[in-house]
């Protein structure tokens, strides 16, 4: 059974005063998938190196398995990597890049052969063993990449955005397939990226990272649905959660000259900043006055982009949804969240995930 | 915006007479008789002696030695020509992948250490050097031929902008599957470096073959004469003579030009690349 | 990180500073191993420190002394070498004709070399012929050059000395100063300019093809759009061709200037570097030689390091 912690790890370059990554503490079970997501700069790829062993851990300890790996060679560590640009060694076929790292830890030739083929197989490689990889797509570059990491048989797979140099369509079949890869193998798998889209599809548990440190960890949709600061409610999920200026007086929420009633208690008195997630926004008989700016068409729902009260917000309605010019907008029950206007921490126990009207419902 | 232009094909056809003409000029002259040139002057036609000067200058020991023929010289030529590309390739690279590759102390003092030699040609200091090369009894040998035109940074800098240039996680996957620096720099970076190492061969050899001055100095034994010692000397010989042999010199000539310029043509492509991307 | 800028240092401590600074470490990650990096420079440390830094140190110090004629001993002159050297009026005559030379040579090669370039870079068909029909005259040893110049500027069958005639022209290669300097600048240029059209060709090809098309559709006139445009996005190559092309006049020609003077300098051009062989290896006059040597090396310093500040602000520039 293999894990891997992170034990309170910072990480502080050579010749900078400040910390790029501070205090991390995770645990990753056996056969989870975690995504580390954030923002470029948030540290994201500094810890995955850390792990693998290509950066020095400042501070902390990180173990794979109930081995203190601080001090071991990335090679004796038993994780394999797969990078952004690949990383393929561009003067062997794919045979020999997927073979190079077991021949150097004189792994029986048959066993080599039988593992590439398995891997190949897996991957969908076989008429390609024998080819350079300038002769392939970037899409098979990338299988290769996985494949090489696969014949391993390591305790876990780092990911570095292995998917950011491709096309947008490809990206998605690649997702799919990685998942599928990682289900059938059980592996434990960290993966980078700064896709929210990516990290929210792939996760078993999502790490949200912002400047070095962690803001949320959590399930993908419970991280949607309560997002723990003003930050993980923008970066996670699309469109953004809007997030506008508001204040708590006794039961009612003030939005500039508006109010609403609240259909529960409020967790605190005075300025907040109020997130609603687009989808949860509908009109209504009673509530906002919303004047629309314009609108953008996404097919299967219509995105609405106005203001109320002079603060831009969005909707996010049935692509058959009447719209007006200006029209009077309300939340659904349940959907609003709170967030401290100074340090943008969410405000009060979570609420219960709303349901949706619209499509989503 | 790409319409024939006969102008510019006018100045390029100009510019290229101008340039290629001497070459061939050189050559066809080398096949007439020495007295023919002297009546007639040069010529852009074929003579019908071409053979026998070639194989007389080829072959007919010459110097006060009678040791030196133009096929000994041609010899001489080509091992500087080789010796100093492929011994400049192995220290540059050696020397790079230290600069690029490895943390350690005085990393910035060894790199000034080796690119102030980028600062002073040889013909600088070629008094000192000549006499650093008799006291070492090197005068007259292979090794002190090339040995002291490789103390320049020339290779290291082309190979340090190179591995520069190869994607740091290159090494990183290297290092995941395992491979320790011998390995790394035998399995991955010495294969990589194959087209860089051919144009560096390119350059230098040409350098080398083309080297005048030093060999005239290091060189007072007639055996030890390249092709270029061969024209300073055929030229010497020519100040009393009635009828210069022109004939001779000019084939001597064709002969020192050809294999650089053979070399640089067919590998063109390598070339232009390994001489281009230096400046980067 | 502060929102405050560091304070300027002054220029003597920034460059301290940036000499004793860790290296920016070429690779994020690197090997560490104490021994291993040694053994790869020692082979090239050693070359270097026998064959470069022990001659360039015997240079300088021996521009100090005066060597016995007679081989017994030297006396140490303090500056007198360098005196001899700069008040001698041979040595600024000749001094003065480098200058000449090298600006000659310099200019009409990169010129020459730029002209083709932009022709070559304009026309599609045969552009390659062109460029390998210049390289070969790239690869032709300074020394060869200097062999068929002679021929080419001959007294009895040069055919330039002909041309030269019908034109009133009495040229004699060899005996007349000037008649010689012309013939070792034609030779020279024409060894250098296939270096320089290779160059602003690659320059030129790296001219992205929006920006010359923005630049059509802007401008109308073809010599504008060159002189507003294409000049200056070649600047930085042409700069680097310029001290390279100093540097060649200055040194590399050795070889063409040796072959056409046919031993004979006492009454034809001949430039510094010439000067500092003549007096070492034919006047044995050791000391001396070294003081032009060093006084030649603090040259080339001073355009290597012009050189550098530029790559510097050019790196700035990208």
């Amino acid at each position: 059974m293999a894990s891997i912690e992170i034990l309170n790890v910072s990480k502080t370059y050579p010749g900078s005063a400040a910390r790029s990554v501070t205090g991390i503490d995770l645990t990753i079970r056996d056969g989870e998938f975690i995504v580390l997501v954030g923002p470029s700069g948030c540290g994201k790829s500094t810890l995955l190196r850390m792990v693998a062993g290509l950066e020095d851990i400042s501070e902390g300890e990180v173990r794979i398995g109930d081995r203190r790996v601080n001090d071991v060679d990335p090679a004796d560590r038993d994780i394999a990597m797969v990078f952004q640009n690949y990383a393929l060694y561009p003067h062997m076929t794919v045979r020999e890049n997927m073979a190079y790292g077991l021949k150097n830890r004189r792994t029986p030739a048959a066993e080599i052969e039988a593992r590439v083929a398995e891997a190949a197989r897996m991957l969908e490689l076989g008429p390609y063993l024998d080819r350079k990889p300038r002769a392939l797509s970037g899409g098979q570059r990338q299988r290769v990449a996985m494949g090489r990491a696969v014949v391993r048989q390591p305790a876990a797979f780092l990911f570095d955005e292995p998917l950011s140099n491709l096309d947008a369509k490809l990206r998605v079949s690649m997702r799919g397939e990685i998942r599928r890869l990682q289900r059938r193998l059980g592996t434990i798998s960290i993966y980078v990226t700064h896709d929210q889209l990516e990290a929210m599809t792939l996760a078993d548990r999502l790490v949200v990272l912002n400047a070095g440190r962690i803001e949320q960890v959590g399930a993908p949709l419970e991280i949607y649905h309560q997002p723990a600061s003003t930050f993980v409610a923008s970066f996670i999920g699309s469109p953004a959660m809007n997030l506008i200026d508001a204040e708590l007086s006794g039961s009612q929420l003030r939005i500039g000259g508006a109010a609403l009633p609240l259909d529960a208690p409020a967790p605190a008195q005075g300025p907040v900043t109020l997130g609603i997630r687009a989808e949860h926004l509908h009109r209504a008989a009673s509530g906002l006055s919303f004047s629309v700016d314009f609108i953008e068409e996404l097919g299967a729902q219509r995105l609405v982009h106005g203001h109320v009260e002079g603060q831009p917000l969005t909707l996010a309605l049935p692509p058959d949804a009447p719209v007006a010019d200006s029209m009077v907008i309300a939340p659904a029950p349940g959907a609003l969240h709170f967030f401290d206007t100074a340090s943008g921490q969410r405000l009060g126990a979570a609420a219960p995930a709303p349901r949706a009207k619209g499509v989503f419902a | 915006m790409n319409r024939v232009k006969p102008f510019d094909h006018l100045v390029l056809i100009l510019g290229t007479i101008f340039m290629v003409a001497p070459v061939v000029v050189a050559f066809m002259t080398s096949t007439h008789t020495a007295a023919d040139i002297h009546m007639n002057g040069l010529t852009l036609t074929p003579g019908g002696h071409g053979v026998e000067t070639y194989k007389t200058v080829l072959t007919r020991q010459g110097g006060f030695t009678g040791q030196v023929t133009g096929a000994r010289m041609m010899m001489n030529s080509l091992i500087l020509g080789i010796g100093f590309a492929v011994g400049k390739i192995v220290l540059s690279m050696l020397a790079a992948y230290a600069l690029v590759y490895f943390r350690f102390r005085f990393a910035t003092a060894m790199f000034w250490v080796i690119f102030t030699t980028l600062l002073l040609p040889l013909e600088v200091r070629i008094m000192p050097s000549y006499q650093v090369m008799s006291e070492l009894h090197l005068l007259n040998t292979y090794t002190g031929l090339i040995v002291p035109l490789l103390a320049s940074a020339t290779g290291t800098f082309y190979f340090r902008q190179f591995f520069k240039s190869v994607p740091d996680e290159l090494l990183e996957a290297a290092r995941i599957d395992g491979a320790g620096p011998i390995k790394f720099f035998i399995d991955v970076l010495v294969p990589l470096s194959k087209t860089m190492m051919a144009a560096i061969f390119i350059i230098m050899f040409v350098y080398g073959w083309n080297q005048y001055l030093w060999p005239m100095l290091m060189t007072t034994e007639e055996r030890f004469f390249t092709l270029m010692r061969g024209i300073k000397q055929i030229l010497q010989v020519w100040i009393g003579s009635q009828i210069p042999d022109y004939n001779e010199a000019f084939a001597l000539a064709v002969l020192a030009l050809l294999p650089p310029v053979l070399v640089v043509v067919v590998f063109q492509r390598w070339f232009i690349k390994g001489l281009t991307e230096s400046d980067k | 990180m502060t929102d405050l800028p560091a304070p300027p240092l002054p220029r003597l401590a920034r460059l301290r500073a940036r000499f004793l600074a860790a290296p920016e470490p070429a690779k994020r990650v690197q090997f560490d191993r104490p021994l291993l990096p040694w053994l790869f420079l020692l082979p090239q440390l050693a070359v270097i420190v026998v064959f470069f830094y022990w001659p360039s140190v015997q240079a300088i110090t021996s521009s100090f002394y005066i060597e016995d004629p007679f081989g017994f001993g030297s006396t140490f002159v303090g500056m007198e070498n360098y005196g001899d050297a700069l008040g001698s009026a041979e040595y600024r005559r000749i001094a003065g004709f480098t200058a000449f030379f090298t600006v000659m040579v310099t200019a009409l090669a990169l010129g020459l070399g730029l002209l083709l370039a932009v022709k070559a870079d304009k026309v599609i068909r045969g552009r390659s012929a062109y460029r390998t029909a210049l390289i070969s005259v790239y690869a032709i040893a300074p020394p060869v050059a200097g062999l068929m110049g002679m021929m080419l500027f001959d007294q009895h069958i040069g055919p330039f000395v002909k041309l030269a005639g019908w034109f009133g022209w009495d040229m004699k290669v060899g005996l007349n100063y000037w008649d010689t300097a012309f013939a070792m600048i034609v030779v020279s240029v024409w060894k250098q300019v296939p270096y320089n059209f290779i160059f602003f060709l690659s320059g030129l090809q790296g001219i992205p093809a929006a920006v010359r098309e923005a630049a059509v559709i802007d401008c109308k006139n073809g010599l504008r759009r060159f002189a507003g445009i294409t000049l200056p996005l070649l600047a930085p190559t042409g700069f680097f061709l310029l001290i390279i092309n100093i540097t060649y006049a200055l040194f590399d020609t050795f070889a063409v200037i040796d072959v056409m003077v046919k031993d004979k300098p006492a009454n034809n051009p001949i430039t510094l570097v010439y000067k500092v062989y003549l007096d070492g290896f034919r006047g044995n006059d050791i000391g001396g030689s070294s003081a032009q040597s060093v006084i030649l090396m603090l040259v080339v310093l001073v355009l290597t390091l012009v050189q550098f500040r530029y790559l510097e602000r050019r790196v700035h520039y990208g």
